[in-house]
C-alpha cells in the first residue's frame, strides 16, 4: 500500500504548495483589511487567462512571463481595490463581502461570455517531462510549482517584516487609527496590501498553467480551498497558510486515492466544516470566532 | 402589511399588475420566465426569514433548496412513492438540513463571515456528494417519470401552474408576514441588532436562529421541490450550484432584506433585467448574471435598504413602523 501512498502525499504536497501561494495572497489581504475576499479565485482564473492567451498569440512560457503579470495583477488588485471595494461598501463587513462576491460574479461570467466554457491547457515541450523522488514520478511542471511556491513565501514574509512599504502594512493591519495618525495612508497601505495579494495569484497562475488547465468556473473551486487553506492556517498568519496549503493538497491526494478522484476535494471541504466548528482560529490564528 | 408611503403601495401595485398582466398577455415566453422567477422568488423569501430578520447571511442557500429537491426526487424515482409524499418530504428534508447546519454553526458560535463560509461548504460538500453517488443519480442526475396530472403534482397547463405557483408565494409571503408580526420575528431582529443585548434581555438567542434556519429550509425546501415538479429533472449542479446560492441572495438584498415585498420584487425586477437582456443580446450565457453583480454593487452602494426602502422615502404617509411592508 505504501507504494501508492507514498507519490500521493507528494503529489499532494506539490498540489498543496500551490493552494498554500493562493492562500497566501488570501491571508495577506485578510490579516490587513479584515475582508474575505471572494475576488480571490476569479483573479487567479484571470491571471490563468492572460498566461495563456499570451503562451497562445505570443508562444511565451508560462515561466518567463512571470515578471511581466506579476506587476499587472499588482496594478489590477491595487486599482480593485482603491477604486472598487473600498468606495462601495462604505467600510461595513457585510457589504465588502457581497461586494467582492458580486465582482467575482462579474469576472467569471464575463470570462464565460468572452472566452465560453472551453477548457483550454497549454502545449508546451517539457509538459510531460517527469521527476523521481523517492520513488515518485513527478510532473515537472508542478515540481517547479512547488519549489517556486515554497521560495515565494519567505520573500512575502521578508518584505513585510523588512521594508518601510512592509511596516506600514503591518501597522495598519494592527491600529488602523493609530497608523492614519502618525502620518500612514491607510487607503495607499490597504490597496498594496490588495495588490501584493493579487501578485500572489498571478504568481500561483504562471506556475499553475504548464500542468492545469483553465475554464471561466476554474477560480471557484480555488477560492474554496483558498478559504479552507486561510481558515485552517489560523487568518491573517503567512507561515499557516503555507502549512494548511500542504496539508490540504495531502488531504486532497489520499481522498482522491481512497474514495475515488471525484471525491478528492471532499476532504477538503469536510476539512473545512470541522475546522469551522472545532477550532475557527486555526493552527496559528490569534483570534476566534466572528 | 402596512405601508409607509406612496412609493411602497406604487411598487407593490406595480408589481401586482405585472403578476396579473401575464394572464393577460397571452405569451408562452413570458408565462415561463415570469414562472422561473417565481421559484427563484420562493428561494428568496427563504433566504429572507435568516439573511433578512435575522442578519444571519448565507452563501449557500442552495444547500436547502437542493436537499428539498433531491429529497423529493430520490422518494419518487427510486421509492415509487406519490408525488405529494415527496412534497411534504422534500419541505421537511429542507427544515430538516437548515437545522441541522444552524444547530452546529451557532452551536460554535459562528456569525458574519464564518456563517457565509460554512453554509458555502455545506452546499459545496453535498453538491459533490450528489453527483458521485449512485444513490442520487450521480452525474447524470435524477429524472421524474412523466405522469401528468395532480395525482402526481404534475401539472402541464402552463396558466394553472403558474396560478398554482402564485398561491405558494402568497401563502410564503403571508408567513412572512405573521414571522415578521410574531414574538419569534420580534426576538429574530433584536437578534440582527444586537445579538448580545437580545441575549441579556433572556432571548434564547441559539434556540431562534436554529428555528429560524429550520423555517427558512422549509421555503427552500419548497422551491427545490417545486423546481423538480416543474422541471422533471434534477441533477447536483442545477439544484445544489453557487447560482442558487447567488440568487437567493441577490434578490432581498436588491428588494429590501428583512421586509414580506422586497425578495419578491428584487427576484422580479432582476428577472426583468436579465430577460431583457437576453432580448437585445441573444446568445450571451452569463451577461445576466454580469447584470445582477452590478446591480447588486449599486444596490449596496445607494440603496442600503433595497427598494422597498427607497420607496418608503417617496410620498411618505406616516413616520412610524420602520419595519412594516
Amino acid at each position: 500500500m505504501s507504494i501508492l501512498i507514498i507519490p500521493a502525499i507528494l503529489s499532494g504536497m506539490m498540489m498543496g504548495a500551490v493552494y498554500a501561494l493562493v492562500a497566501l495572497g488570501l491571508t495577506l489581504i485578510y490579516g490587513v483589511l479584515h475582508i474575505i475576499n471572494f475576488t480571490h479565485g476569479s483573479l487567479l482564473m484571470l491571471a490563468l487567462y492572460v498566461v495563456y492567451f499570451l503562451n497562445f498569440h505570443l508562444g511565451l512560457d508560462p515561466y518567463w512571463v512571470i515578471p511581466f503579470v506579476l506587476p499587472l495583477f499588482f496594478v489590477v488588485g491595487y486599482c480593485l481595490q482603491r477604486g472598487l471595494i473600498a468606495p462601495m461598501s462604505g467600510g461595513s463587513e457585510q457589504n465588502v463581502l457581497l461586494i467582492t462576491l458580486a465582482i467575482s460574479l462579474m469576472i467569471d461570467n464575463l470570462a464565460l461570455y468572452f472566452w465560453t466554457s472551453n477548457t483550454r491547457s497549454v502545449d508546451i515541450a517539457y509538459a510531460y517531462d517527469t521527476v523521481e523522488i523517492f520513488g515518485a514520478l513527478l510532473p515537472f511542471g508542478r515540481v517547479v510549482a512547488f519549489v517556486v511556491a515554497l521560495a515565494a513565501a519567505p520573500l512575502v514574509w521578508a518584505f513585510m517584516a523588512f521594508t518601510r512599504t512592509g511596516s506600514a502594512i503591518r501597522a495598519v493591519a494592527i491600529e488602523k487609527r493609530g497608523a492614519e495618525l502618525v502620518g500612514i495612508d491607510v487607503n495607499h497601505t490597504y490597496a498594496i496590501c490588495f495588490g501584493i495579494g493579487t501578485a500572489c495569484v498571478a504568481l500561483a497562475a504562471c506556475l499553475l498553467l504548464p500542468t492545469f488547465y483553465v475554464t471561466p468556473q476554474v477560480g471557484y473551486t480555488f477560492v474554496l480551498v483558498a478559504f479552507t487553506t486561510v481558515v485552517l492556517g489560523g487568518m491573517g498568519s503567512l507561515p499557516g497558510a503555507l502549512l494548511a496549503g500542504l496539508l490540504l493538497g495531502i488531504i486532497e491526494s489520499l481522498c482522491g486515492l481512497f474514495l475515488g478522484e471525484s471525491l478528492g476535494q471532499i476532504g477538503i471541504f469536510l476539512a473545512f466544516i470541522l475546522i469551522l466548528f472545532f477550532k475557527p482560529s486555526g493552527l496559528f490564528g490569534k483570534r476566534a470566532g466572528a | 402589511m402596512r405601508f409607509q408611503s406612496l412609493g411602497q403601495y406604487g411598487l407593490v401595485l406595480f408589481a401586482l399588475v405585472y403578476l396579473a398582466g401575464v394572464y393577460f398577455v397571452s405569451s408562452p415566453v413570458w408565462m415561463g420566465f415570469t414562472i422561473n422567477a417565481l421559484i427563484v422568488a420562493l428561494a428568496a423569501l427563504s433566504w429572507n426569514i435568516t439573511g433578512g430578520f435575522g442578519g444571519l447571511s448565507s452563501f449557500g442557500h442552495a444547500a436547502l433548496y437542493g436537499t428539498g429537491a433531491y429529497a423529493s426526487a430520490i422518494l419518487q424515482v427510486k421509492y415509487g412513492f406519490n408525488a405529494w409524499i415527496g412534497f411534504g418530504a422534500g419541505i421537511a428534508a429542507g427544515a430538516a438540513m437548515g437545522a441541522l447546519i444552524g444547530g452546529l454553526a451557532f452551536r460554535y458560535g459562528l456569525k458574519g463571515s464564518y456563517f457565509a463560509l460554512v453554509t458555502l461548504a455545506f452546499a459545496e460538500v453535498l453538491r459533490i456528494c450528489a453527483s458521485s453517488f449512485e444513490w442520487t443519480g450521480g452525474g447524470s442526475g435524477l429524472q421524474l417519470k412523466l405522469m401528468p396530472g395532480i395525482a402526481q403534482l404534475q401539472i402541464v397547463d402552463r396558466p394553472w401552474v403558474y396560478t398554482g405557483l402564485l398561491v405558494v408565494v402568497a401563502v410564503v409571503m403571508l408567513l412572512t408576514a405573521l414571522i415578521q408580526k410574531s414574538r419569534f420575528g420580534a426576538y429574530l431582529i433584536a437578534i440582527r441588532e444586537n445579538e448580545d443585548a437580545a441575549e441579556a434581555l433572556g432571548i434564547n438567542t441559539y434556540q431562534i436562529k436554529v428555528q429560524a434556519m429550520a423555517i427558512s429550509g422549509a421555503f427552500g425546501g419548497l422551491a427545490g421541490v417545486l423546481y423538480l415538479q416543474l422541471w422533471l429533472f434534477i441533477d447536483s449542479t442545477v439544484v445544489y450550484g453557487s447560482a442558487v446560492s447567488v440568487e437567493a441572495l441577490i434578490g432581498p438584498i436588491i428588494g429590501g432584506a428583512g421586509t414580506v415585498w422586497g425578495p419578491l420584487l428584487g427576484t422580479l425586477g432582476l428577472h426583468l433585467l436579465g430577460e431583457g437582456t437576453k432580448h437585445l443580446l441573444p446568445n450571451s450565457p452569463g451577461l445576466n448574471f454580469v447584470l445582477y453583480a452590478v446591480v447588486l454593487i449599486c444596490a449596496l452602494r445607494f440603496l442600503p435598504q433595497g427598494l422597498v426602502g427607497f420607496a418608503a422615502r417617496i410620498g411618505v404617509l406616516r413616520k412610524k413602523d420602520q419595519d412594516d411592508a
